[in-house]
C-alpha cells in the first residue's frame, strides 16, 4: 500500500487548474464591470501555462496514485492537454458573446475552468466512484451554464431539462456502481475484468449492474435512444455552452468509456464478446437515427446536435470494436475525438460569430454568407465538408481510419454501415454549404435582406473569434492531409491504455 | 529515370494544388488577373502531362514514374505511391489537354472567378490523383477530391433551365450529382476495406496496390470473395463512368454545369470511373471481374442503346451531349467487358476519344448558348451562315462521335465491336444498332441546329470567340490526328492493357 501522499505532486497540474478557477472567482470581485473580458484572457493564459506545465512534467510518466484511483499515463496526458487546448479555443469562441449577451461574465470562465478540472480527472481515474466524482464536477458546472442566458425561457427550459435527465442519469450509474460492488466487492476497473474473467458463471445482478453503468454513460454522449434531451438542450443553451456540450463533455465521456472498456472489460475476453454485441447496436441506432434525424431539421443547433449524435454512434462503433490484440480501434477512436472536436469547433465558431452578429440561428439565415464574410463562410465550409467527410480535411482522414480498425476487427458490416449514415448525413451537411454559396441573404424583418438590416454582418467578427477560426481551418487541414504527427501521440496514449 | 522522373508525378498533382491554394490567397476575386494566373497553372500541368506521356518507355512498359513517400507507417501502412502504366499514362494527357482548353473559354466567368478557379484546380489534381495513385487509400482520396468540388461548381457557377413541364434548378443538378457519386464512393469504399481486412488476414493488411496485386496473384482472394467484392467496385466506379441505372445524375448535371465544368465532368471525370474498373477491379480482382463480365457488357449495351435512344428524342443540346456520353461511357463498359486485348484497348482509346470529342461539344454548345442564351434545338437554327467555323469544329464533333473513319472515334469504336464480336456476337450487333441510332441524332441535332435558314433573331449573331475557336481547332487537330495517325498512343494503351490480368 502507498500512502495518500505519495507521488502527489504528479497532481500539480489539477491543483493549479482548481487554484486558477479560484483564481479567477476572486479577481472577479474586484474587477469593474465593462473589464471582465481580462477573467478571459486570465484563464486562457493560465490554461496555456499549465498545458506546458504538464507536458514539461508529466511527459513519459507511468504511474498511479491513490493506490490507483488516478492513472497519470500518456493516455491521460493525451486527453489532458487535449481537453485544455480546447478549454482555450472555448473561452476564445465565446469572449465576444459573453460580453455582449451575458451578465456574471466573471463566473462563466472559472465555471468552464471546474467542468475542465472534471473532465481532466475522467481521463485519469480508473476506478467507478472517482470517475463518478469527476462526472459530476463536469455535469454541475455544465448545468449552471446552460441556465447563464437567464432572462431566456429556452435558456432556462434547456437547463432544468439538462439537470433532470443528467441527475436521472447520474442516479442510474450509481445504482449500477453499487450493484457492481455488491456482485464483485471492488470497484476498479482492473479488478472489475479480472472479477469478470474469473467467475465461471456471471450473476444476473453484475449484468444488470454493468448495464446501469453503460446507460448512464451512453445518457452522457447522447447514444440513442438515451439521447433525447440533447436537441433540446443544445438549441436552448447560450450558444458557446453548445459548442462546449458537443465538444468537450462529449469528448471527456468518450474518454472515461474508452478506460473503462479498455480496462475493464477487454482483457474478459469472452464476456466482452457478449458486450462488443450490445455497443455494436447502440452504435447502430445511434448513428442512423442521429443522420435521419437531422435531415428534417431547420434549427442550426438542432441540426449540429443530431450531427454529434450521428457522430457519437461512429465513435460508438470504433469502441465496439476494441481488442486486445489491436491498437488500431483505439487508436482511430481518439483521432476520431481530437479530428470530430477541432473540426466542430470551426463550424461552431463560425456560427457564433454570425449569431453574435444577427441574432439568427436557423439554417436558412445563413444565405449569401459567401458574399458578406467570405473568410467566415470558407471556414465554415470546410468545416462541413470535414464533417461530412470528405477530403482534403480532418472529416476524411478519421472517418477512413476508424472505419478500417472497426473492420479489421471483423465488424465489416458494422463499418458498411457508419459508411452508408455518413452518405445520409451529406444531405443535411450540403444544406447548409448550400445556403452558404448559393442562396441570396434572407429577408430580415424589416422588409429589407438581413445583411442590409445588420451592419454588423459586413464587419469582420472579433479578434478571438478570428483567431478560432484560422487555427481551427488549419488544423482541419493538416489533419486531413498529414495526420501523422498527432497519430503518433496517439499511438503513445493508447499504448499506454491497451498496456 | 533521372531526378525529374521521380518527382514528376508528384509534381503532376502538387502544380494544380498549389494554384488552388495560390489563388484562395490572391486579391481582387472577380479580376482577369485569376484567369491569366489560371491559364498560368494550366499551362505548366499541360506541359508536365505532354512531358510525361512522351517519355513514358512503351517498350519497356509497366509502371514508371514511380516514387513512394512514407504518410503513415504502422499497421495501416498507408505510403503515397505513384506510378503510371499504359492506361493511365493516355488519360493523364487527356486531363491535361482538357483542363486546359477549359480554363482558357472560362474567359466567360466573371462571377467569384477567382473562387472558380479554386475549385477547378482542386478538381483536376484530384483526378491526377487517382490516374497515378498506387495505393488505395490515395486512389480513394482523390477519387472524393475529384467529386466534392463539383457540387460548388454547378451550384454557383451554373444554370437553372426551365423547360416549361418542368424545371431544372442548378441546386437540384448539383446535388443530384454529389449524392449520386459520393453514393459510389462509399461501395467503393466498403470494397476497399474488405481487401484491406481479407489481405490482414493473411498478415499483410495493406493499401498499396502492387502489395495487393501481388497478394491476388498468389491466390490470397479466393474466388468467392472475389466475386462477393468484385461489384463494389463495378457499380461503385460505374455510378461514375455512367453505368445504366446509375447515370441519371449526368444528364442533369451536364445541363446544370457551366461550360468548363462539362469539358472536365464529360471529358475527363466520367473516365475516371471506368478506369477505376480497370484498375481496382480487374488488377486485384481478377476472377471476381471474370464472374461479373457478363453483367457488365449487359448493362454497358443497356447503356448505349439507352443513351442513344434517349439523346434521340432530346431537344435540349446539353441533353444530348449528356445523353451520348452515357451511350458513349458504354462503349467503354462493354470495352472492359470482353476481356479482350484489342476490345480493352479500343475502351481506353475511346476514353481518350469520347473524353476529346465530348468536351469540344460541351465548348461549342457553351459559346452558343452563351450568345443565344438557349438551348432549344427548336428555337435553334441556322447558325451555320451565323457561326460557320463553330459548325465546322460540331460536324467533326459529331462526326467522330458516330464513328466516321479518319477521326478518332471511328478507330476506338472498331476496336470494341471488333472485341465484342469475338466475345458476345449478339450483343455486338445490338451494339453496332446503337451506333447507328448515334448517327441519327447527331445528324438531327446539326440539320435543326446548324442548317437551314436562320431565323430573324439569329441576325445579328456572331461566331465564337477567337479564344474558343483556337482551342476547339485544337481539340480538333487532335481527333483528327489520332483517327488518322493513332500508333503514338496505340501503343503506349497496347501495352497497358497487355498487363491487365485475364486479358
Amino acid at each position: 500500500m502507498t500512502s495518500l501522499s505519495d507521488n502527489l505532486e504528479l497532481l500539480t497540474p489539477e491543483f493549479a487548474l482548481a487554484g486558477l478557477a479560484f483564481l479567477v472567482f476572486a479577481v472577479d470581485l474586484f474587477l469593474p464591470e465593462g473589464k471582465k473580458i481580462y477573467l478571459g484572457w486570465l484563464s486562457i493564459v493560465g490554461l496555456i501555462g499549465l498545458i506546458v506545465l504538464s507536458l514539461l512534467m508529466l511527459w513519459g510518466e507511468e504511474e498511479t496514485l491513490y493506490d490507483g484511483l488516478l492513472a497519470v499515463d500518456d493516455f491521460s496526458l493525451f486527453f489532458k492537454v487535449f481537453f485544455m487546448g480546447m478549454g482555450v479555443f472555448i473561452i476564445l469562441s465565446s469572449m465576444d458573446f459573453v460580453e455582449k449577451r451575458l451578465k456574471h461574465q466573471g463566473e462563466f470562465y472559472g465555471l468552464l475552468l471546474f467542468s475542465l478540472l472534471g473532465m481532466n480527472i475522467m481521463a485519469q481515474s480508473r476506478e467507478l466512484l472517482t470517475a463518478y466524482i469527476a462526472l459530476e464536477l463536469l455535469s454541475f458546472s455544465l448545468y449552471v451554464l446552460a441556465a447563464y442566458a437567464k432572462d431566456s425561457d429556452k435558456s432556462n427550459e434547456s437547463a432544468l431539462k439538462y439537470i433532470i435527465v443528467g441527475a436521472v442519469s447520474s442516479a442510474i450509474l450509481l445504482y449500477g456502481v453499487s450493484m457492481v460492488y455488491s456482485t464483485l466487492g471492488v470497484t476498479k476497473f482492473e479488478e472489475i475484468a479480472i472479477g469478470l474473467t474469473a467467475a465461471s458463471e456471471v450473476s444476473p445482478a453484475l449484468w444488470v449492474g454493468i448495464g446501469l453503468i453503460l446507460v448512464g454513460l451512453m445518457f452522457k454522449v447522447s447514444a440513442v435512444p438515451f439521447h433525447m434531451w440533447a436537441p433540446d438542450v443544445y438549441e436552448g443553451a447560450p450558444y458557446p455552452v453548445t459548442a462546449y456540450l458537443a465538444i468537450g463533455s462529449k469528448a471527456a465521456a468518450f474518454a472515461l468509456i474508452l478506460r473503462l472498456v479498455a480496462e475493464g472489460f477487454v482483457p474478459a475476453a469472452e464476456r466482452w464478446e457478449q458486450w462488443q454485441v450490445v455497443f455494436a447496436v447502440l452504435a447502430c441506432m445511434t448513428m442512423l437515427v442521429g443522420n435521419l434525424v437531422a435531415l428534417a431539421q431547420k434549427n442550426l443547433k438542432r441540426l449540429l446536435a443530431y450531427s454529434s449524435i450521428g457522430h457519437a454512434g461512429f465513435i460508438l462503433a470504433g469502441i465496439t470494436a476494441l481488442s486486445a490484440t489491436s491498437d488500431l480501434p483505439s487508436n482511430g477512436v481518439i483521432f476520431y475525438l481530437v479530428g470530430y472536436s477541432i473540426t466542430n469547433l470551426v463550424v461552431f465558431a463560425a456560427v457564433i460569430a454570425f449569431f453574435n452578429m444577427t441574432g439568427r440561428e436557423m439554417i436558412s439565415d445563413l444565405g449569401g454568407l459567401a458574399d458578406s464574410q467570405p473568410f467566415m463562410a470558407a471556414c465554415l465550409g470546410m468545416g462541413i465538408f470535414s464533417l461530412a467527410g470528405l477530403p482534403i480535411f480532418a472529416g476524411f482522414t478519421m472517418k477512413f481510419y476508424l472505419f478500417t480498425a472497426v473492420a479489421s476487427e471483423g465488424y465489416l458490416w458494422l463499418a458498411a454501415l457508419a459508411i452508408f449514415s455518413s452518405l445520409i448525413s451529406l444531405y443535411y451537411y450540403l444544406q447548409i454549404i448550400r445556403q452558404i454559396y448559393i442562396e441570396p441573404p434572407p429577408p430580415g424583418v424589416n422588409g429589407g435582406t438581413l445583411l442590409d438590416e445588420n451592419p454588423a454582418l459586413r464587419k469582420a467578427p472579433g479578434f478571438p473569434l478570428l483567431i478560432v477560426l484560422a487555427s481551427g481551418a488549419a488544423g482541419t487541414i493538416w489533419l486531413g492531409i498529414y495526420p501523422r504527427p498527432l497519430l503518433e501521440a496517439i499511438e503513445a496514449a493508447s499504448r499506454a491504455l491497451m498496456g | 529515370m533521372n531526378d525529374f522522373d521521380q518527382v514528376a508525378l508528384l509534381l503532376l498533382i502538387i502544380v494544380p494544388l498549389v494554384g488552388s491554394l495560390t489563388m484562395m490567397f490572391m486579391p481582387g476575386g472577380d479580376s482577369k488577373e485569376s484567369w491569366y494566373f489560371a491559364i498560368f497553372i494550366a499551362a505548366i500541368s499541360l506541359v508536365l502531362a505532354l512531358f510525361i506521356f512522351a517519355r513514358y518507355d512503351y517498350h519497356e512498359g509497366g509502371f514508371q514514374y514511380i516514387a513512394s513517400y512514407e504518410w503513415l507507417p504502422g499497421p495501416l501502412d498507408i505510403r503515397l505511391s505513384l506510378g503510371i502504366d499504359g492506361i493511365s499514362a493516355p488519360m493523364v494527357l487527356l486531363n491535361g489537354i482538357v483542363l486546359f482548353g477549359g480554363v482558357l473559354v472560362s474567359q466567360t466567368v466573371n462571377h467569384r472567378t477567382r473562387d472558380f478557379f479554386v475549385l477547378l484546380f482542386a478538381l483536376s489534381a484530384g483526378v491526377y490523383g487517382v490516374f497515378v495513385a498506387r495505393d488505395l487509400f490515395f486512389l480513394f482520396f482523390f477519387y472524393e477530391l475529384a467529386v466534392l468540388p463539383m457540387y460548388l461548381l454547378i451550384g454557383v457557377w451554373g444554370s437553372s433551365t426551365d423547360f416549361k413541364t418542368f424545371l431544372r434548378t442548378k441546386e437540384y443538378g448539383a446535388m443530384k450529382l454529389l449524392i449520386f457519386l459520393v453514393g459510389g464512393s462509399i461501395l467503393v469504399w466498403i470494397g476497399i476495406l474488405a481487401l484491406y481486412v481479407e489481405a490482414s488476414n493473411m498478415g499483410m493488411g495493406t493499401f498499396s496496390m502492387s502489395g495487393l496485386q501481388l497478394l491476388s496473384e498468389n491466390g490470397a482472394f479466393d474466388s468467392k470473395f472475389q466475386t462477393l467484392v468484385f461489384p463494389l467496385f463495378m457499380v461503385g466506379f460505374g455510378v461514375l463512368a455512367g453505368l445504366w441505372p446509375f447515370h441519371t445524375w449526368s444528364p442533369d448535371g451536364h445541363v446544370a454545369a457551366p461550360t468548363a465544368v462539362s469539358m472536365l465532368h464529360a471529358g475527363v471525370l466520367m473516365k475516371l470511373g471506368a478506369y477505376g474498373i480497370i484498375r481496382v477491379g480487374m488488377f486485384l480482382l481478377p476472377e471476381g471481374a471474370d464472374a461479373w463480365m457478363p453483367v457488365l457488357i449487359t448493362l454497358g449495351t443497356v447503356n448505349v442503346l439507352y443513351g442513344a435512344i434517349s439523346a434521340m428524342s432530346q431537344t435540349d443540346l446539353k441533353y444530348i451531349i449528356g445523353y451520348s456520353s452515357v451511350s458513349h461511357m458504354g462503349y467503354v463498359l462493354m470495352g472492359i467487358a470482353t476481356l479482350d486485348n484489342i476490345g480493352m484497348g479500343g475502351a481506353v482509346l475511346q476514353m481518350f476519344s469520347h473524353g476529346m470529342m465530348t468536351a469540344l461539344m460541351f465548348l461549342l454548345v457553351g459559346s452558343v448558348y452563351q450568345k443565344t442564351h438557349t438551348r432549344d434545338i427548336n428555337v435553334l437554327n441556322g447558325l451555320a451562315s451565323r457561326m460557320p467555323v463553330n459548325t465546322f469544329f460540331f460536324a467533326i464533333a459529331g462526326l467522330a462521335s458516330l464513328g466516321l473513319p479518319g477521326l478518332s472515334g471511328f478507330i476506338a469504336e472498331f476496336m470494341v465491336f471488333t472485341g465484342v464480336f469475338r466475345t458476345y456476337l449478339p450483343l455486338a450487333i445490338l451494339a453496332v444498332i446503337g451506333a447507328a441510332i448515334t448517327a441519327v441524332y447527331i445528324l438531327r441535332l446539326l440539320a435543326r441546329t446548324f442548317l437551314g435558314e436562320p431565323d430573324e433573331q439569329w441576325a445579328n449573331l456572331t461566331d465564337s470567340s477567337p479564344v474558343e475557336l483556337s482551342v476547339g481547332a485544337a481539340f480538333v487537330a487532335v481527333i483528327i490526328f489520332v483517327g488518322v495517325w493513332p500508333d503514338p498512343l496505340m501503343r503506349v494503351i497496347n501495352v497497358g492493357v497487355q498487363s491487365i490480368p485475364g486479358v
